[in-house]
């Protein structure tokens, strides 16, 4: 337990060392900035329903590109030999890493909140989807680091990390979009699977056992998933 | 304290390592030589758990691998080739890292133990540093002292020496002198004079196979066959010298050879070991030259260097 702080500490702070934290939340603020004020009074609504539609799709480039790096540099440079050789499980070192994406990811939505407070000067807003908003958003944005961090340990290249990264949280994101081409019998088993729909229930504000299981098993896994590959790959 | 068995590990269809077994007592410094791709590295990677071999047994003090894994490895103090650190971190904060990670909580405990190691490697100057503005040599000190952070029964140096500078080298070879009195010490090197110096143990790798095994001495004891001494004279004929030395021993065989300096006469007296039941046939050589006017400039018997010995044993023929 104690190792797995002391590694998810070390991730987070490698970000912050490196450019890589500051680029990539200007980089997140300035697009969910941009999308959500360009139509926010056209509509005139004081909810932040849009922002939370926006997430899933954004997260699903920006998010690769935090988790790209956990395993596929370490592989890169070597040091993956170092904590190997150290006395870790493979289960810490995947979950040190797990935890300091959604950490970091986190602190991305953290100047987000200036949104909600912004807006309730000119509106009345309800609390109940804001907060249920953030608790889904971190939910899959922890969802969407398990499947990162398990493209980056398949291998030592960050840009392929990336690019499966990116496409397995893609297909989650537009999967329930795609129902119109899928034969009636399955179409109810493919909906569950997609992350939207289980995201858009929670930022309703609510909050129902079952969406909760996805997301938590979707994460169980693909840490799992990473465990596998670590340990097949040694 | 180490017990390996038949260890094998393939790379797809490529054997890296045949059928290891070996034996390390507590203690002792083991030397593991062999050619560049001879399966040392991949063999130590086992040792640590990096790498799982495909068939054979490691037993480290009584624990197994692969099931004992983490217990093993909090046992053993790794130093991979090249030293692969975090290069964007501070040495001081990734020595606290490994600290926390090998399980040294207690903050007190940590600095005391940064105090001793930066003493033992030399990092006090650097500790403020990032580990990428450091050069070759003073990461492979950081390495080695996170190796030795835990005060570690057993230590694994991967060509602890490469690509130092001379002065570095010794450095590294002092320290790990002094640790090997406690410590038992496996490294890797292909530097022959090295192992020849630190060793105790010798075990010779070739083609992922165990060549040789024992220990410094005997491993050139039992290589040699025959003995050479080389011997200089001033002031003597070269038919009347040979002749004389001839007059020694029948088994002798005399060559004259380039005089070493000007003024000399210079032979190659070799004789086979078994012949001559490993008698020195240098005071013989000196008590009959003492009684001519001759002067004796040079007389050594030249000993068969581990060099050879590995040249022989890792030819790509044998």
């Amino acid at each position: 337990m104690k190792q797995i702080k002391t590694i998810a500490i070390k991730e987070f702070k490698d970000y912050f060392i490196s450019p890589i934290a500051y680029i990539v939340i200007s980089l997140f603020l300035i697009v969910t900035g941009w999308f959500f004020f360009s139509t926010f009074f056209i509509f005139g609504r004081a909810d932040l329903r849009d922002f939370f539609s926006l997430l899933p799709i954004i997260f699903s480039f920006i998010i690769p590109a935090i988790t790209m790096r956990l395993f596929s540099e370490e592989k890169n440079v070597g040091s993956y030999e170092t904590i190997l050789t150290m006395p870790v499980s493979f289960t810490d070192i995947a979950l040190g890493k797990f935890f300091a994406a959604t950490l970091f990811t986190a602190s991305m939505l953290l100047p987000t909140l200036a949104y909600p407070i912004f807006i309730s000067f000119i509106g009345e807003v309800d609390p109940g989807p804001v907060i249920g908003g953030y608790i889904g958003a971190i939910f899959l944005a922890a969802a969407y680091c398990s499947l990162g961090l398990f493209a980056s340990a398949l291998t030592r290249n960050q840009i392929i990390a990336f690019i499966i990264g990116c496409s397995l949280c893609f297909t989650l994101t537009i999967l329930d979009k795609l129902l119109f081409f899928m034969p009636s019998k399955i179409i109810s088993a493919i909906e569950y699977i997609g992350a939207n729909s289980h995201f858009t229930n929670i930022s309703r504000g609510i909050i129902d056992s079952r969406d909760i299981l996805y997301f938590v098993s979707v994460i169980f896994i693909f840490i799992f998933s990473t465990y596998i590959v670590m340990h097949e790959k040694n | 304290m180490i017990e390996v068995q038949n260890l094998t590990k393939y790379f797809k269809d490529f054997r890296a390592v045949n059928n290891i077994s070996m034996t390390i007592r507590k203690g002792e410094i083991l030397g593991l030589l062999g050619p560049n791709g001879a399966g040392k590295t991949t063999t130590l990677r086992m040792l640590t758990g990096y790498f799982r071999p495909n068939s054979g047994t490691i037993k480290i003090k009584g624990f197994q691998m692969p099931k004992d894994a983490i217990r093993i490895k909090s046992l053993i103090g790794y130093l991979p080739e090249s030293a692969p650190l975090y290069h964007n971190m501070l040495v001081y904060d990734y020595l606290e890292y490994v600290a926390k990670i090998k399980g040294i909580e207690d903050k007190e405990k940590r600095y005391d133990r940064f105090l001793q190691l930066s003493d033992i490697c030399g990092l006090s100057a650097i500790m403020d540093k990032p580990i990428a503005n450091l050069s070759k040599g003073l990461k492979q000190r950081v390495g080695i002292a996170h190796a030795m952070m835990t005060d570690p029964e057993i230590l694994i140096l991967d060509e602890p020496t490469s690509g130092l500078d001379p002065n570095q080298i010794v450095e590294i070879r002092d320290i790990i002198k002094t640790i090997g009195k406690e410590k038992t010490i496996i490294f890797s090197t292909h530097i022959l004079s090295e192992a020849e110096a630190t060793c105790d143990r010798i075990a010779i790798i070739h083609n992922g196979k165990m060549v040789a095994d024992d220990t410094t001495a005997n491993l050139k004891l039992g290589a040699e066959q025959n003995s050479l001494i080389k011997l200089s004279l001033r002031g003597a004929l070269k038919e009347d010298a040979a002749s004389l030395l001839k007059s020694i021993h029948s088994s002798l065989d005399i060559k004259i050879v380039d005089p070493v300096e000007k003024d000399l006469i210079s032979f190659e007296v070799t004789y086979s070991n078994e012949g001559s039941k490993n008698h020195d046939f240098r005071s013989d050589i000196y008590l009959k030259i003492k009684e001519t006017d001759w002067i004796i400039i040079q007389l050594i018997k030249e000993s068969q260097t581990l060099e050879k010995i590995f040249r022989e044993l890792t030819r790509e023929d044998a």
